[in-house]
């Protein structure tokens, strides 16, 4: 991917909010890829979590939102405990889900009516509460 | 001596033979789980966007609640034990924060409880060498792998439970019952959690990764202490089946339901109906039941 980097496309405006939402600066990654490396679902992700983080920081919004990395995030903090930067990158993927569960118009990753019968009923609470929580606007 | 104890959503229905095998072993141990009044569900997920004030306000209701019956709050879900603690750290140490929930809880709390995990008790307040002292039946030539997951121990700076990478209290507690412990890479890897409900194949891959490499090490029993993780772990085994054939089940044990075991608890006690792999086959082998 070409992309040519620019003073302002640097000092974006997503990036700025996703630093908000999470509370993290983004810009003390030095894309190492521990977070990746040790991520339980980066086999399943279209891009690891440090690939995302480096996308945020060149201001590539559709990139960084149309991968399904932070969807896919289940919150164990693995990469949080491990990265040498002290960056809670779990924080960094719910920014990136909130970013578009915030929108107005409802963008839900799951869609309870299409779950396969019995598919709830099998489920623990806890499963879905926070599933819900994590999926759901 | 009594432990306030909240036992969490899903130990009331899905997970009924960790509550009960608890509280029976509790008993047995000289100390009984008072249940708090008017407990919630704790909100299952500890709000990751820092602006998420809304998603701290059940667990601080129970923190307050709980404040106003003990000094203590025991849980059992590692989950709960996760998101509660979390929040009360939150409370301790964010002044804007603690003032905003307690404007919307319309209740005074500062923090001031300390939340217990049932294992700490186990390790602080009883001692596995005393613990071993009271074990009639020792759980001799039981491979268990010890499985931590993830919401005991991380953030280990707020969860204070134990080391972030080689944790050992779930050893220290299988070698006091008599068993032993397998070690395996991945004890402290996630389960999947919630993503059994948004991309369940990658739950049930998580979990098989982390059932294949405790059956390597030689296990021959798992044992867990949320109910989340036993879900995925070992509800998902007939879904593991069906995509590695050759895959061999292993029951998936919470660790109450072990000590219960080793303490001589009636096997009927122990709720094995709500075991999806039937651990009463493995447990005769032992000569256990």
């Amino acid at each position: 991917m070409k992309i040519e980097l620019t003073r302002k496309k640097v000092h974006n405006e997503f990036a700025k909010r996703v630093e908000l939402i999470s509370g993290q600066n983004l810009f003390a990654c030095y894309q190492c890829g521990n977070c990746t490396a040790g991520c339980p679902v980066a086999f399943a992700m279209d891009v690891g979590p440090h690939e995302v983080m480096r996308y945020v920081l060149l201001g590539l919004e559709e990139e960084a939102l149309t991968v399904n990395t932070f969807w896919l995030c289940a919150s164990c903090l693995q990469c949080t405990s491990r990265c040498p930067k002290g960056i809670d990158i779990a924080r960094v993927m719910d920014a990136l889900r909130s970013v578009i569960l915030r929108r107005k118009e409802r963008k839900d990753y799951i869609d309870i009516s299409k779950f396969p019968e019995g598919f709830l009923e099998r489920l623990p609470q806890i499963a879905f509460v926070s599933g819900f929580r994590k999926f759901l606007s | 001596m009594d432990y306030l104890y909240f036992p969490g959503c899903t130990l009331y229905t899905k997970a009924k033979n960790f509550d009960q095998t608890a509280r029976n072993c509790s008993i047995l141990l000289g100390f009984e789980l008072k249940e708090m009044d008017n407990w919630t569900c704790c909100g299952a997920t500890f709000p990751l966007a820092t602006d998420n004030i809304m998603a701290l306000l059940a667990p601080s209701r129970i923190l307050a609640k709980a404040k106003q019956e003990g000094d203590t709050l025991t849980t059992l879900c590692a989950i709960c034990f996760n998101v509660i603690k979390r929040t009360n750290k939150l409370i301790q140490t964010d002044q804007e924060k603690r003032e905003k929930i307690n404007n919307f809880i319309e209740m005074n709390y500062q923090g001031d409880l300390k939340v217990l995990h049932y294992l700490e008790i186990l390790k602080n307040d009883i001692g596995f060498l005393k613990l071993k002292e009271k074990i009639k039946k020792p759980l001799e030539g039981l491979k268990t792998a010890p499985y931590y997951g993830c919401m005991l121990l991380r953030p280990f700076e707020e969860m204070e439970f134990d080391d972030k990478e080689r944790p050992t209290i779930f050893e220290e507690f299988l070698l006091a019952l008599g068993a032993q412990p397998v070690e395996f890479p991945y004890k402290i890897e996630c389960c999947g959690s919630f993503q059994s409900v948004g991309s369940p194949e990658v739950a049930t891959e998580c979990a098989y990764r982390i059932l294949s490499s405790a059956i390597k090490q030689g296990a021959e029993a798992m044992v867990s202490t949320c109910p989340m993780c036993t879900f995925n772990i070992d509800h998902k085994q007939v879904d593991i089946k069906k995509k590695y054939l050759d895959f061999k089940s292993i029951p998936v044990f919470y660790f109450t339901q072990l000590l219960g075991i080793a303490m001589g608890l009636d096997i009927q006690t122990l709720g094995f109906d709500q075991n999806e792999i039937d651990p009463m086959p493995l447990l005769r082998e032992k000569g256990l039941v």
